[in-house]
């Protein structure tokens, strides 16, 4: 039972992680925006909040919790959606490419977080903000503790977890009830008739751009400060959670409320390889182990080719998505 | 009478410029690059302080220093050129597979699989012509799946090929630890007969890479401009009903197309594997497929151009890599210098297919 509970509370932590990536991604493609910049966007996140929290905990005489965890997320926040600015000012306003952009934009990303990393590290091979990590995966008190193990599975995160729930619903809301949502949605499927019933299409993308990367950002900020135990180290760890956020979008057939199980499903896949044997005490030898970590990426290939077998109209993507408006060119 | 004509005229307009010529996109190019070298300067000086221009003297030195340097730059760049290669025809056609990654790493796998474990049993030249085979299929395989699916039923290629990518991870994974056995790491592969290995050409066995690069440059050139094969191609990817409404089959074409570039990213890994590594890992592809990709788009699918942005991008991995023992700053700084440069020359893209029109100049526009 207790392999069970720790399985749950790992999985739920790192599907916290992509489902930030993947809400922010949803807003992105909803206005027609493909950003594959993702990963790079965490890098910038996750590093620019760790690092405004690691120099408030050195320098400030008394620091606090609360003003750490406020400038670790406006940081992060700032930075992804800087991240995002630079890709919608290529891509909308100047037209680039959205899948190379963002190729290179995740290249960039990667590159900022692990260069000014190292200054930080000077020469440790990792370093740690544990005030900030002490902040950020603070379990809520007595419920936690007091209700045994089905306790420690609801409530044993920190607060990053609960507010990805509370915002998936809330773009559930704003996407599909309000008509910002309405508006958005429209700028992604046809462009055209958008700026025809006089929506202004140009600032929905560059909004929806720059709000996705500053949500998908608090994904890496999540990973470095609660996942990883506010630890800061030089790996490529984030990319492929930038990926898998990517693709969790898919799997949630760009529905926020989706993405909440879906990304759930994805940590309990991901973390299958190490539980799942030691739960039914079996010895796995080390390449069949290998094999087990292709798990999440196989069940969203199936999604993949299920969702376009079935053709349902509601699942498929923005029918924009990838292109560039530009007004003159029908 | 000309009361109801004055409507107001926009600062700026947008014209689209009509073809385009290749002299005019690469001296675009040629600019953004030197903007984006004046904003990493800056950056250097700005964060570390140092000279700049001794910065890119140092890493000049990255590719030019030596003859072994220059040598490994002309390996390296034939690496990610093939890929390039290889990508070029699928990315005209705007399928976006980024899953060269991929079918390299199967391509690879294949060969090293081939060379332990039929190594000793065959003659060497059946050996080749087996590893050839099997890592080109094995590319091909990794390919046709996504585009097959994307061929009938419109399956999104971009994220299932950056799927596939991970399982062939897994799977090479997988197969390092069963070859490795007890050891902890798994070196080279033959070691001791050096069986399959390609041989030295000019003291250096990564020669034959190189030739094979040089040929699938002209021969993909050829293929795109001057076949009906790459004119299909180019009318798929400018618009698929305009190729169904000339009786091309857009299905087919779309699968072959994209099977040839796996075999061409399969034949990648085995070129890796017997001319360059002589083992094989999770990151024998190290980043290649992702990074041929840029050099695909901005090179506009023309192979020749290709050339010149895989030497860019890779002189700027070896100066990077010169930078940081000379000054004491990291790799990273040629993701950096290198990402700017990207964001510049994509950018520049736009002033070489628009006009900007500022007000003012209509009136003229109008008399004429």
């Amino acid at each position: 039972m207790s392999v069970f509970v720790s399985w749950i509370l790992r999985a739920v932590a790192f599907g916290t992680i992509i489902m930030y990536g993947a809400m922010g991604e949803t807003v992105t493609e909803k206005s027609g925006n493909l950003n594959l910049g993702v990963p790079g966007i965490m890098y910038l996140g996750g590093f620019a909040g760790f690092a405004s929290a690691y120099f408030y905990e050195k320098n400030a005489t008394n620091p606090s919790g609360i003003v750490c965890i406020l400038l670790a997320l406006v940081c992060c926040i700032l930075a992804s959606m800087a991240g995002g600015l630079i890709f919608s000012f290529l891509t909308i306003t100047l037209r680039a490419n959205q899948n190379v952009t963002g190729l290179a934009l995740t290249t960039f990303g990667m590159g900022v977080a692990n260069f000014f990393g190292v200054y930080i590290l000077n020469g440790a091979s990792y370093t740690a903000a544990p005030l900030a990590n002490k902040a950020f995966s603070a379990k809520i008190p007595v419920l936690s503790e007091k209700l045994g193990p089905v306790g420690e599975m609801l409530f044993g995160y920190g607060f990053l977890a609960y507010a990805a729930i509370a915002l998936a619903i809330a773009l559930h809301i704003v996407l599909n009830k309000t008509k910002v949502g309405l508006n958005l949605r429209a700028v992604g499927e046809n462009p055209a008739t958008a700026d025809a019933a006089g929506i202004n299409v140009t600032k929905y993308k560059y909004l929806a751009t720059c709000i996705g990367a500053g949500i998908s950002g608090i994904g890496g900020l999540y990973y470095v400060l609660d996942y990883n135990q506010g630890i800061w180290a030089t790996t490529g760890q984030i990319e492929a959670l930038g990926w898998l956020a990517l693709a969790l979008v898919i799997f949630t057939t760009w529905r926020p409320l989706n993405g909440i199980w879906g990304a759930y499903l994805f940590g309990i896949l991901y973390w299958l390889y190490q539980f799942l044997p030691s739960m039914l005490g079996l010895k796995v030898p080390n390449y069949v182990t290998d094999l087990i970590q292709m798990i999440p990426y196989v069940v969203t290939i199936i999604v993949l080719i299920a969702v376009s077998l079935r053709k349902k109209r509601e699942s498929q993507p923005p029918a924009s998505l990838g292109l560039a408006y530009f007004r003159e060119e029908r | 009478m000309s009361k109801g004509m004055t409507v107001k005229e926009p600062f700026l307009r947008i014209v689209k410029r009509d073809g385009v010529k290749r002299s005019t996109r690469l001296l675009t190019i040629a600019i953004s690059i030197f903007a984006a070298l004046i904003v990493d300067a800056l950056f250097i000086f700005l964060v570390t302080g140092l000279n700049p221009f001794s910065v890119y003297g140092v890493m000049f030195q990255g590719t030019f220093g030596n003859r072994m340097r220059f040598s490994w730059a002309i390996r390296d760049i034939a690496g990610l050129l093939l890929v390039g290669i290889a990508l070029a025809p699928v990315f005209k056609m705007k399928f976006w597979n980024i899953g060269a990654e991929g079918q390299i790493l199967m391509g690879g796998l294949a060969t090293a699989l081939v060379m332990v474990y039929v190594g000793d049993k065959v003659p060497t030249v059946v050996l080749f012509l087996v590893m050839l085979v099997t890592s080109i299929l094995a590319g091909a395989l990794w390919a046709f799946l996504p585009a097959f699916f994307k061929a009938h039923w419109k399956t999104n290629e971009t994220l299932f090929t950056l799927m596939m990518n991970y399982v062939a991870t897994s799977i090479v994974a997988c197969a390092v630890t069963i070859l490795r056995g007890q050891a902890s790491s798994l070196g080279k592969l033959n070691m001791k007969t050096k069986i399959g290995w390609f041989p030295a050409i000019f003291g250096e066995r990564y020669t034959i890479n190189i030739l094979v690069v040089l040929v699938f440059t002209f021969a993909m050139y050829f293929y795109l401009k001057y076949t009906k094969q790459g004119y299909e191609i180019s009318v798929v990817g400018e618009s698929e009903n305009t190729a169904r409404y000339a009786g091309i089959n857009v299905k087919k074409v779309i699968i072959r197309t994209v099977t040839l570039s796996g075999a061409i990213c399969g034949l990648c890994g085995f070129l890796l594997v017997c001319g360059r590594d002589q083992t094989i890992s999770v990151s024998t592809a190290g980043g290649r497929g992702f990074t041929a990709i840029i050099v695909a788009w901005l090179a506009k699918f023309n192979t020749f151009t290709m050339v010149l942005i895989s030497f860019l991008l890779i002189f700027l991995e070896m100066g990077a890599g010169e930078i940081s023992s000379a000054f004491g700053l990291n790799d990273y700084v040629a993701d950096i210098i290198s990402g700017v440069i990207l964001f510049f020359i994509l950018g520049s893209e736009f002033f070489a297919n628009y006009k900007l029109i500022f007000r003012g100049k209509k009136a003229k526009e109008v008399q004429e």
